[in-house]
């Protein structure tokens, strides 16, 4: 089953976006909007300038790394539904670093980097532990960590890093203390691009490699394809499962600092972000493979980046895209439904080919 | 030593009323506390959209499928009686309600098919199913909002009007805090709690649909259909979660904004930790409306001044992970939960 899913995982990914796009193009047509004007205003948002394209690129940054974290736990057979929570807190030590901390730049970045993971792993492994200590089901316990989160930035950010005039956002970081890059920002010429983009990338090139050819992905993958059966071979599964979790949430703390140290350069309270959700997406679209999730992140960055200029050129609801979202992850969910069409496919067209060689031999053996 | 078995066995045998009467007991007690008198109708009105999804929770997973879409099936509940109340209520502000809540109720159960059919039809993950439910309410409720209402946020003129119920308000001490200004919503839901009660545990419909959550095999060879059970499960869950947003709407909300703020997933805590029982969820969720309602009046409560007021609002959630972790080793879930059939 696993290695028949594996080997259509294109297609069934495929079939599923565009079934996404036509439930958004029938939404588009409910409200009386023309759909084909509403995907070209779409995706002229998120493309028409080196801007555009640079701020695509910095949602989709964000979108990889808590992709990453959701795949990451999948190999283990956990769910991360709190990829939100631990960007809050990921975010928040990273803008505390960026705050407090002043380094030669070669220095301070690894050391946000560090903080801002070290931050969203303690968030991830909490979870991780009670699920391997106690039983305690990782959906429910992440769930109750996003709470968490969420009400201790919005009593914390207000307390120690007040805005100068809003009460619900925190103080901007100096703009040479955020990921943001002169070079870069030339390059792209403004826009929110950022060094997250070589994070992200970095970050997809290790989590590759680690599941793919170490003995650590080996275990982690083995305890989720089977924990019994890893038990039994001797992998420690508890431990596997708490690395795991720790993991995941310091991917999502990563994301956490694109997208408040890098994207943005404040954290606003009251929100949980709407990404640690949108990661779900992308990890299953992406088939939770690292490559899968680099360019389930990039199309999901352009729906999401697009949806303003659409909505300010058309009638559409920028709401639209996250709809779209939903729907491709539903039809991923139920993608044994194209794994059963794409199978009929291809037997078909193996019967058709069968038939068509048994064909040809016969008329062989008339010619004979 | 034979009276003090015969004392555990009446114990266990009578143990929901004795719990509900201890605790009435206790709240009568302190009825004339005004701390209590100003918790205790705030609570209720937490309590209930809670108990309510919770119930709705305790039909799908007792049915065998586990159902995370609470959170975006409240949430399409609380979106559709917003609409309808907000297109009727000039015309019959009596009628705009009950039709509200009616439509609420509709909507959830249709809006649960989509997961009912992953989840039982194509046997797909139903966390991810129940993931997608969840963002799809939140994305396609905004995206009608603005289009039907022209703005995120449906606001209504008016909600229930409280009212004191007229012979049992008169009751010292419980009267005073159960009877008098109440919403009627309040008495609705918990005649849905007993007649759930009823249903799941006193007909022989109701050890159906509980065998179906433990062995569905063994159901479908007494010749009964599992997925028909199933499918009434998942669909009573979407229609009483749509009834729960409802509630949230018509008593203390009044204005649909695009959120639920996570009362879905503290449903299917309360769930949990309510043992999958209805009195456990009754006590889970009364709890969690407690600690909710603390949080917010924390701050004008003198006595409540010197604790910040982080630790409430973290509160109901640090708890939750507590008794997750008692209760999760002894897990009284039902067996074949999640698993499709």
């Amino acid at each position: 089953m696993s290695t028949k899913v594996k080997s259509n995982a294109f297609l069934v990914a495929i079939s599923a976006v565009i079934l996404g796009l036509i439930a958004g193009g029938l939404l588009m047509m409910a409200i009386g909007s023309n759909p084909f004007e509403g995907f070209y205003y779409l995706f002229r948002g998120g493309l028409m300038s080196m801007e555009r394209v640079g701020n695509t690129i910095a949602t989709a940054i964000t979108l990889m790394l808590v992709g990453l974290s959701v795949a990451f736990a999948f190999k283990t057979g956990l769910f991360n539904i709190g990829a939100s929570g631990q960007m809050l807190i990921g975010g928040l030590a990273a803008t505390l670093v960026a705050h407090y901390v002043f380094l030669p730049r070669v220095i301070y970045i690894p050391v946000i980097i560090l903080a801002a993971f070290a931050a969203g792993a303690l968030w991830g492994v909490i979870p991780g532990f009670l699920k391997a200590k106690f039983n305690v089901h990782e959906v429910v316990a992440t769930i109750m960590m996003n709470w968490i989160a969420y009400w201790s930035i919005y009593y914390f950010i207000p307390a120690y890093l007040k805005g100068p005039s809003l009460e619900t956002e925190s103080r901007s970081i100096a703009i040479e203390q955020s990921l943001r890059s002169d070079w870069l920002t030339d390059f792209f010429g403004g826009g929110y691009i950022n060094l997250g983009i070589f994070v992200a990338v970095v970050a997809v090139i290790v989590v590759k490699y680690v599941l793919d050819k170490t003995t650590l992905g080996f275990e982690l993958k083995a305890v989720g394809s089977n924990r019994f059966c890893a038990e039994y071979a001797g992998i420690k599964v508890n431990r596997n499962v708490i690395i795991s979790m720790m993991i995941a949430g310091g991917l999502a703390g990563l994301a956490g600092m694109t997208f408040y140290t890098g994207y943005s350069r404040n954290i606003q309270i009251g929100v949980l972000p709407s990404m640690g959700f949108d990661g779900i997406a992308v990890a299953l679209l992406g088939a939770s493979n690292p490559i899968g999730v680099f360019f389930s992140a990039l199309f999901f960055g352009l729906l999401q980046s697009g949806k303003g200029f659409m909505n300010a050129m058309t009638d559409v609801p920028p709401e639209i895209a996250d709809t779209i979202i939903a729907t491709i992850i539903y039809f991923t969910a139920t993608s044994v439904l194209f794994s059963r069409f794409w199978d009929k496919v291809g037997k078909r067209k193996k019967e058709r080919n069968d038939a068509r060689t048994a064909k040809a031999e016969a008329q062989e053996s008339d010619h004979e | 030593m034979s009276n003090d078995k015969d004392m555990k066995t009446l114990f266990r045998t009578y143990r929901t009323p004795i719990i509900v009467i201890a605790v009435l007991l206790m709240l009568a007690l302190f009825s004339e506390s005004h701390l209590i008198r100003l918790i205790i109708p705030y609570a209720i009105a937490y309590t209930i959209p809670l108990l309510v999804t919770a119930l709705g929770g305790l039909y799908s997973e007792r049915s065998g499928v586990t159902n995370l879409g609470l959170e975006g099936l409240m949430l399409v509940g609380y979106f559709a009686s917003a609409i309808t109340i907000k297109f009727t209520e000039q015309i019959s502000y009596s009628l705009a309600i009950p039709l509200g809540l009616f439509i609420a109720v509709i909507a959830g159960a249709l809006f649960s098919m989509l997961h009912a059919f992953a989840s039982i039809n194509l046997k797909a993950d139903q966390i991810i199913s129940g993931t997608a439910i969840n963002m799809l309410a939140s994305a396609l409720t905004v995206y009608l909002a603005r289009t039907v209402a022209g703005s995120g946020n449906v606001r209504i003129m008016l909600g229930i009007v409280r009212q004191d119920i007229p012979v049992l308000s008169k009751i010292p001490g419980l009267g005073t805090l159960f009877f008098t200004q109440s919403y009627w919503s309040t008495w609705v839901a918990l005649a849905i709690w007993g007649l759930s009660w009823f249903l799941l545990y006193k007909t022989s419909f109701g050890l159906r649909l509980r065998a179906c959550g433990e062995h569905p095999s063994a159901v479908e060879s007494a010749g009964v259909n599992v997925h028909k059970m199933r499918y009434f499960g998942v669909g009573m869950s979407g229609a009483l979660a749509g009834l729960g947003g409802a509630i949230i709407l018509v008593t203390y909300s009044g204005e649909f904004n695009g959120t639920v703020a996570g009362l879905g997933f503290l449903s299917i805590a309360a769930l949990i930790f309510g043992q999958w029982k209805p009195l456990g969820i009754l006590g889970a969720t009364f709890f969690f409306g407690t600690a909710t309602t603390i949080a917010n009046v924390s701050q004008v409560i003198p006595e409540f001044g010197v604790i910040p007021p982080v630790i409430f609002k973290v509160f109901p959630y640090v708890v939750t992970l507590l008794a997750l972790v008692v209760f999760s080793k002894r897990s009284a879930a039902p067996k074949a939960v999640g698993e499709p059939y």
